[in-house]
């Protein structure tokens, strides 16, 4: 059914640090090599080695230059590289579920994960249209909706061994900077995170109520002079040439 | 968006359509036998014309079907239900006009209603997008409706019910044109909310998560064909509007109509390009499009 549940027991989803991620893409790779061979359809690629590439991905990331405004202590600030991982955000009211015309887009009610059956959708690309973040992608060789699943084959996998029920991106991660976990329950260390980090929704304006929260990349800190005891040892001992190399210089001036 | 044929060709032919159908529906004199015949064979081939044109769209047409079960949520699935009664219904009131020469108004009624609610549930499918600001508004429905209705005006031969009509749906047509040049930057939605990163400063976006297209880009960031917008909105509005009427001014003759109705088609079909191709979605910020 489309309709959304009024609540749902958990809300299970990704937080995503802004100010760790390092750009390796190593969880594009990962959950596409997860979700090729498992829960639905693989996620295909079409002239992967043409000249005119393309696939289906449920993750990917984008790389952001951001210039941050002059102050007068700071009158030139640099700008900043932040990259931006970019997978579906699980949102409470989301949009791409009420839209579908066949049910086959779902919101779960015991975890709150949105989900595609693959078997009841008729690849009509308007929850696609729906969704403002561009997560989801029509599969070109099997005509059906795809969609990061939140790993929901990993994570209650009792085949797998306890480290590894969580989802694909989050486990290769190798900066650690996606963290998994039930975003409705306050006490959890991902809530505790958003809290202390203030970990922030994509959107808000859209009306989505997204589960996944992004934490903001820290401010840059700046050169304030001395900044350790050690420091003096460490600077140069002779400003001015001396013995030979000093004779020759002030030689040299006199020429 | 990506202006599909297949969607462009759906909305302007089943909307003429179930225009027509409307009239043919309220007509206090309805044409009977072979005339009524005519008519409703053109309604028909319209209509389900674009909607089966609509299907090409799919990835999976076989399973068609299951787009009636959502009703409940899914403005989709509402018109897959009003357009099937619609048909159905007009379907036994035109039997009955072309082979008793009888007319069950009642029916007619019913069916007008549900072919304007057909048109509607339409224009609410791209109306209903706050992901498109410039479709999620309530004036795109007006647009479709106005369109619809002096379109199947046109075409039923009212011709200076017509012409009024036809002046209404241009001008609604070209309002819709005017206000619709703002709705994204009024939606609030730019590259600093979807990132989150307006805090620090200005966003820009420095590289693209693949270096190929994708299907978000394919479908939903269609940024080539605005560059003539313009002009196409002119040519657009003289094809459905000015230059129907015209031909109607001039004493009415068969082959006049005729290309009153060519022209206007013709123009809807170059403002329904435009529909698509100028709508910006907002997926395209997370690239720095728009
Ligand atoms: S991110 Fe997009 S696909 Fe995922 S739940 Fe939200 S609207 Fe739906
Ligand atoms: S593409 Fe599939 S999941 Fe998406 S709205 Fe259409 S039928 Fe539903
Ligand atoms: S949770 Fe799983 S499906 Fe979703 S982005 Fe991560 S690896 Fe991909």
């Amino acid at each position: 059914m489309t309709q959304l549940p009024t609540s749902t027991e958990r809300k299970l989803g990704l937080v995503i640090d802004l100010d760790t991620c390092v750009g390796c893409h190593a969880c594009v790779i990962s959950c596409k090599g997860w979700n090729t061979e498992n829960y639905g359809a693989p996620l295909s690629d079409q002239d992967p080695y043409g000249a005119d590439p393309s696939g289906t991905f449920l993750n990917r990331v984008h790389s952001y230059e951001v210039q941050p405004l002059a102050t007068s202590a700071m009158p030139h600030p640099a700008a900043q590289l932040i990259h931006f991982p970019k997978s579906c955000l699980h949102c409470e009211d989301a949009p791409c579920v009420t839209v579908c015309p066949t049910g086959a887009s779902y919101k779960r009610v015991e975890d709150g994960i949105v989900l595609v059956n693959e078997s009841d959708c008729i690849g009509c690309g308007l929850c696609a249209w729906a969704c403002p973040y561009g997560a989801r992608e029509l599969d070109q060789a099997e005509g059906v909706m795809k969609k990061c699943t939140l790993c929901v084959d990993r994570i209650y996998n009792e085949n797998l061994p306890e480290e590894d029920r969580e989802p694909a991106c989050v486990r290769t991660c190798p900066a650690g900077a996606r963290h998994f976990g039930d975003l409705g329950d306050p006490d959890s260390a991902v809530s505790q995170l958003v809290a202390e980090r203030g970990g922030m929704d994509l959107m808000p304006e859209q009306g989505t109520k997204p589960v996944n929260k992004y934490l903001p990349p820290r401010p840059k800190d700046a050169w304030q002079g001395q900044t350790d005891v050690l420091a003096p040892y460490l600077e140069p001992v002779a400003e001015e040439p001396r013995g030979f190399l000093g004779w020759l210089d002030k030689t040299l001036e006199k020429l | 968006m990506h202006p599909a044929p297949s969607i462009i060709l759906f909305t302007t032919l089943s909307g003429l359509g179930f225009g027509l159908l409307f009239w043919l529906g309220i007509d206090a004199t309805a044409p009977t036998g072979w005339v009524a015949f005519a008519f409703f064979a053109i309604a028909y081939l319209l209509a389900v014309g674009g909607l089966l044109s609509s299907t090409r769209h799919l990835g999976r047409p076989e399973r068609a079907l299951k787009a009636f079960t959502q009703w409940q949520t899914s403005w989709l699935s509402r018109e897959a239900w009003a357009a099937v009664g619609a048909l159905t219904v007009l379907g036994l009131y035109a039997y009955f006009l072309v082979f008793f020469d009888t007319q069950i108004a009642v029916l007619g009624w019913l069916g007008a209603g549900l072919a304007v609610a057909t048109v509607y549930t339409t224009s609410m499918i791209y109306a209903q997008l706050k992901t498109v600001p410039r479709w999620n508004r309530w004036l795109t429905s007006v647009l479709f409706l106005a369109t619809a209705i002096a379109g199947g005006a046109l075409l039923s031969g009212r011709v200076s019910i017509a012409m009024v009509l036809l002046l209404i749906a241009g001008g609604i047509q070209a309002w819709w044109w005017q206000t619709g040049d703002r709705a994204l930057r009024d939606s609030g939605t730019d590259m600093a909310s979807a990132t989150g990163l307006g805090k620090i400063g200005e966003v820009r976006a420095f590289e693209p998560p693949h270096t190929g297209t994708n299907y978000l880009l394919r479908e939903m960031v269609h940024v080539v064909g605005r560059r003539h917008a313009s002009k196409l909105r002119l040519i657009a509005l003289v094809l459905m509007m000015v230059l129907p009427i015209g031909l109607l001014l001039v004493p009415f003759s068969h082959v006049f109509g005729l290309l009153a109705v060519i022209s206007h088609v013709a123009g809807v079909l170059v403002a329904r390009w435009l529909f698509f191709a100028e709508a910006e979605h907002v997926v395209g910020l997370y690239y720095g499009m728009r």
